[in-house]
């Protein structure tokens, strides 16, 4: 049901004469902002060609610096995805097992971690673990904080997807005489899979995003990087190619997580297609992702 | 445990920087969240287009960026704010509206057809409709999404202390350099206060949840 046609009527003729003066006042006004902070920024000289021409120009090393930075975040970002979708998957079936002294210290381990300041989690692994005699690096730090946080909401991901089959699938499984393993891999599993993949995504779009918490802890991402190159062409030009550098490291963000967000949206629509048939009620909670994300609250598929 | 004792002023002022940094910023989502959901689902066309833009931009925006920008960005076009708190809580609020945003407009969809059709043909105009008939309904189905969103906003105030803003993660980093010997009280402690926050947060959802549910 969209709400959209629910929650009023069509417009009459003196309603679409009222939209459509209030449109071109809303319109006016934002352009008027926007005018405003174009204004402001043209008579800093923010708006100089000069100044945005350095994004591109190879001879100063901004692209190659700003590519290089795009690599780091991708790269830290990959290892943490990988990571955290295999622990998480393991960590999911362990919640699961019907065994208590394997449920109980795997559901210990996954609310901790979903409870914790992830920036926390970093910074333990950057400061706490080098006093043991880990070596650490700001990569490493980052890759292993963004996994432990990460394993465990995908665990949940994956046990909320696997409680999410019917039950009758299982049933039917055991009564055909399937072992406890080949119910879960070979009737579970691939039902689940199919059911979590947008949420699962989403979640990787959410890893991706929180890897720019290595601008904290000093990894070169993009906007340490664009932080560094500002200082170097401050210390040589003075203040003026701040803005440009900010701007570009933002878009690169904005673009590259809407690239991913549009991913998940098309495998979303895909699954929807292929899934049709499959037991309609129980959808996967769509919970709402937000970096950090995750709460306490509702168990999913906590029934 | 001498150690909390000579910290317990440090500590618990950054407990409370934490606190009052979610509160606020949470209130501030919350209010300019249901604005926006409001205007995604207006009969005015401009309105939709710019809550969605809104919420296109700041869910794929990293919250480090978004701080990044009013911190060190908007002092480029001759702005500033008064202070880091401030800065801190705009940054939260305008990055979290987005969620109450997406959280809310899944309760106004949740909301059964026939109560809009019903408040419609008794004559209420769309704010009303809105007002009175479907936001109460809405909010009821969506407390335990808000409550995630808060719970996640609780966790993430912890980005302002890369921002020079004094709270438990800043406290983290400024103990874990004066006790190097004691690091893991130190993070026991700093979490200790974010779990403080956070777990009892989650049973009051869920208790408001069961008195407000709506069984359908």
């Amino acid at each position: 049901m969209s709400a959209q046609t629910v929650l009023f009527d069509l417009p009459g003729p003196r309603a679409r004469r009222r939209q459509r003066i209030g449109t071109v006042i809303g319109v006016l006004l934002i352009l008027g902002l926007v005018g405003l902070a174009l204004w402001r920024l043209g008579a800093n000289g923010q708006l100089d060609p000069n100044r945005w021409a350095i994004l591109f120009d190879p001879a100063a090393g901004v692209p190659q610096a700003l590519w290089e930075a795009l690599l780091n975040t991708l790269a830290v970002a990959a290892v943490g995805m990988v990571a955290a979708t295999v622990l998480g998957a393991l960590l999911a079936v362990g919640r699961l097992s019907d065994h208590a002294w394997v449920r109980a210290p795997v559901t210990l381990v996954i609310e901790f971690f979903r409870a914790v300041p992830l920036l926390v989690l970093i910074l333990f692994c950057l400061l706490f673990l080098p006093t043991v005699g880990v070596s650490m690096t700001a990569f490493r730090a980052l890759a292993l904080g963004l996994t432990l946080y990460n394993m465990a909401v995908l665990a949940e991901i994956f046990r909320a997807g696997i409680l999410s089959v019917d039950r009758g699938q299982r049933e039917a499984a055991f009564a055909l005489g399937m072992r406890k393993s080949q119910v879960m891999t070979l009737v579970l599993l691939p039902q689940a899979v199919r059911r979590m993949l947008p949420v699962l995504v989403a979640q990787l779009v959410v890893l991706l995003k929180d890897s720019s918490l290595g601008f904290i802890v000093g990894y070169v991402e993009l906007l340490r990087q664009a932080r560094s190159l500002v200082e170097f062409f401050n210390f040589q030009f003075g203040n003026i190619y701040t803005f440009q550098l900010y701007t570009a490291a933002a878009l690169i963000y904005i673009i590259v997580n809407v690239l991913l967000s549009q991913l998940a949206r098309w495998v979303e629509s895909r699954t929807r297609r292929d899934t049709r048939s499959a037991a309609g009620k129980g959808e996967l909670p769509a919970e709402v992702q937000m970096d950090g994300g995750g709460g306490m609250v509702a168990e999913p598929g906590g029934r | 445990m001498d150690f909390l004792s000579d910290n317990i002023d440090l500590l618990w002022g950054a407990f409370l920087t934490t606190l009052s940094l979610a509160v606020v910023s949470g209130l501030c989502a919350l209010v300019l969240g249901t604005v926006l959901a409001g205007m995604r689902v207006s009969p005015v066309p401009p309105l939709r287009g710019l809550a969605t833009f809104y919420v296109e931009v700041f869910r794929n925006t990293p919250l480090t960026v978004v701080f990044f920008f009013l911190v060190f960005g908007i002092v480029q076009i001759d702005l500033q704010f008064p202070s880091r708190f401030a800065a801190a809580v705009a940054a939260l609020s305008l990055y979290t509206a987005a969620f109450v945003c997406e959280a809310l407009r899944s309760g106004i969809n949740a909301v059964p057809p026939g109560q809009a059709e019903a408040a419609r043909a008794l004559g209420l105009d769309f704010g009303q409709t809105l007002r009175t008939i479907v936001l109460p309904q809405a909010f009821r189905t969506v407390v335990p999404p808000l409550g995630n969103v808060w719970i996640a906003l609780a966790k993430n105030t912890s980005i302002a202390a890369g921002f020079a803003v004094a709270d438990l993660t800043a406290a983290l980093q400024r103990l874990s350099n004066a006790n190097a010997d004691r690091l893991l009280l130190v993070f026991a402690a700093i979490v200790a206060g974010y779990l403080a926050i956070t777990l009892p947060s989650a049973w009051a959802i869920r208790v408001i949840e069961k008195r407000v549910a709506i069984i359908r």
